[in-house]
């Protein structure tokens, strides 16, 4: 699976798939700063969703052990503040980075065209496109740099971090937060803490694994975002829209890097398998503790 | 006249003895009947050597619970008794070998520690509750150790607390008559008395006040203080923190801790600096009742389809996807899609 060549479908035999592309290439997807914010996100999750389900879960059978693995309530307390205050740092880095590439770089197509985040008419298009796939009655979607489902990935996890760091700072500073805030607002601040949560900590750990990683063609991970390159075949496969722009502007070339390196290749796995594992893990137990 | 009838006694006795060794050998003598001891002992003025009575009043232990029961199942080192009268002391009587399971959860009590270990005298054994001779069931209107009776009985150890526990609700129920008003033994245990300033005890006290308290209970466990209480933390408020233990009083009295004028005190024991916007923070929400907060009622309606519905479309998507890919990978032939 890591290596290309290996994934090429039979149809296409050795061939390179673009003229100016060497057989085997890679197309380089996320840069080294994109790839390091999604092992801290990642990281912060996981560490999160296992400091905080004791809580959320607090009649569960589970949730002593688990909590006791970071010794016990109060140790969990503090990890789990830890890991916040480090994602919503990672946050705070990225919105800034995006404001700087935005006013100081003038870097245009961030907030739209074809390589943007933000959800688009194309975006539409191609959601009716796929579930007519899904039935037979159309050809795939040819997906430019984001497609749909990411897009809706990488909103909820901004909206979900902001969201829940907002709540999760009031409660951890209700004096403070009383200053300003009526005290009903720690009652509404729980609350959505706990059912943002449930819905973020199912949200990636069923479908963000299964889109990015589970699913046939993937399975068991997708290496890209721990190598940062995709190959030449997969990206015309998966994203034909953005390949034949790439193609078109004479772009692809310039994106050409050779295959990651089997040590790389190890890490994603490494990291992948590790990350994997922990967020299958802890859906069991949701689940557990939802249908005993 | 009362040593005739001692020496009388003790011939019959030893008649009896010596005619049942007569009869079977080598059987043993038989045990003095209730009737022998209360020839001495049914005099009210049966007294020691040093003057404390040992009277016992027939109809008194008759009418007890151990009314059937020989003297000597209790008194048991008086079982092979020959000579009469016997010695001044005897064996401290062992309930335990009739109620061992009350004596073993007693045995860890801090009243038999104290009792045991310390060598506090006054910390009260089986009978400083239930008596001696007059014991009869918790049942029992009569009894020493009825619901209603039990704040008197602890009451005459524990003053302080008893005067306490006279103001508060619970005894104003108690005292009406409702029979599910709590008293001492509901919360303390009877026999399994602990120091109430442990962990264990504070989070037993927690589901002792939701067998009545349910839905307050219930909610708390919504709060992060009842999270953390269930995890088994001992820091987080539970019951008895913000609504006191004895001397627990309704809201609506001034005089309670979570009267709304003695709120800001009462959170700031733990919230220093609590102030009056603090204080609107709900102990007990419930996000299914419009009128308590609406606020965390449209919450709880707007999760409530958020989640099923970001599950709901992407878990079908998810399906069909998988679907899809197998079925074209079979098409193909290729086992990887």
């Amino acid at each position: 699976m890591t290596n290309a060549v290996l994934d090429t479908p039979s149809t296409m035999g050795s061939e390179p798939p673009s003229p100016d592309l060497p057989s085997g290439a890679h197309i380089r997807r996320f840069d080294r700063p994109t790839r390091l914010l999604h092992v801290v996100i990642m990281t912060t999750f996981l560490g999160l969703s296992a400091t905080g389900l004791p809580l959320l879960f607090s009649d569960a059978p589970w949730s002593r052990v688990l909590a006791s693995l970071f010794g016990g309530f109060h140790g969990a307390g503090l990890v789990h503040r830890v890991f916040g205050a480090t994602l919503l740092a990672a946050v705070a880095w990225h919105v800034s980075n995006i404001a700087w590439r935005a006013i100081g770089r003038g870097e245009r197509g961030l907030f739209w065209g074809p390589t943007s985040m933000v959800p688009q008419p194309r975006d539409v298009v191609h959601l009716v496109q796929q579930i007519r796939w899904f039935f037979g009655a159309g050809p795939r979607p040819r997906f430019e740099h984001f497609a749909y489902w990411e897009k809706f990935d990488y909103w909820a996890v901004l909206w979900g971090t902001l969201l829940m760091g907002a709540a999760g700072l009031i409660l951890w500073f209700p004096q403070a937060a009383s200053h300003v805030l009526p005290g009903w607002m720690f009652n509404v601040a729980l609350f959505v803490h706990g059912a943002e949560a449930t819905l973020a900590i199912g949200f990636i750990f069923v479908i963000h694994f299964f889109n990015g990683h589970l699913r046939p063609g993937k399975f068991p991970m997708d290496l890209v975002i721990f190598t940062g390159s995709i190959s030449g075949d997969e990206l015309r496969e998966e994203r034909a829209g953005e390949f034949a722009r790439l193609v078109e502007t004479g772009v692809l070339a310039q994106l050409a890097v050779p295959p990651p390196s089997a040590a790389r290749s190890r890490r994603g796995h490494l990291i992948g398998t590790v990350g994997l594992t922990l967020g299958l893990g802890l859906v069991g137990l949701i689940l557990y503790a939802v249908l005993r | 006249m009362r040593t005739l009838l001692r020496v009388l006694l003790t011939i019959a006795c030893l008649l009896l003895g010596r005619a049942g060794v007569a009869d079977a050998g080598q059987v043993a003598p038989k045990p003095p009947a209730n009737d022998d001891c209360l020839a001495c002992h049914g005099d009210p003025a049966a007294a020691r050597a040093n003057g404390t009575l040992v009277a016992v009043a027939a109809s008194t232990f008759e009418a007890s619970k151990h009314g059937p029961m020989a003297c000597v199942d209790c008194h048991a080192d008086l079982v092979a008794l020959t000579e009469f009268p016997h010695p001044d002391t005897l064996k401290k009587v062992n309930c335990a070998s009739c109620h061992d399971d009350v004596g073993a959860t007693y045995h860890d009590s801090i009243h038999a520690r104290a009792r045991e270990k310390s060598g506090l005298n006054v910390a009260p054994a089986c009978a400083d509750c239930h008596g001696r001779h007059d014991i009869r069931g918790k049942a029992d209107p009569k009894s020493r150790v009825t619901h209603a009776q039990i704040p008197t009985m602890c009451g005459t150890c524990h003053e302080g607390i008893k005067r306490r526990y006279d103001a508060s609700a619970h005894a104003v129920a108690l005292k009406k008559g409702d029979s599910r008003a709590p008293v001492c033994a509901d919360c303390h245990t009877a026999h399994a008395i602990q120091r109430a300033d442990t962990e264990r005890s504070r989070l037993n006290a927690t589901a002792e006040c939701g067998s009545c308290h349910a839905s307050v209970v219930e909610s708390f466990t919504r709060t992060f203080h009842g999270k953390v209480t269930q995890l088994g933390s001992g820091r987080a408020a539970a019951c008895a923190d913000c609504h006191g233990a004895h001397d627990i009083l309704p809201a609506s009295n001034p005089a309670s801790t979570v009267s709304p004028r003695n709120l800001q005190t009462t959170c700031g024991t733990c919230h220093q600096g609590a102030n009056a916007r603090f204080v609107q923070y709900d102990p007990h929400p419930n996000p299914r009742d419009y009128t308590r907060s609406a606020a965390l009622w449209w919450a709880n309606r707007f999760y409530w389809a958020l989640i099923p519905g970001c599950f709901g479309f992407f878990g079908l998507h998810s399906l069909l996807w998988f679907w899809r890919s197998r079925k074209d990978a079979h098409a193909h032939g290729d086992t990887t899609r």
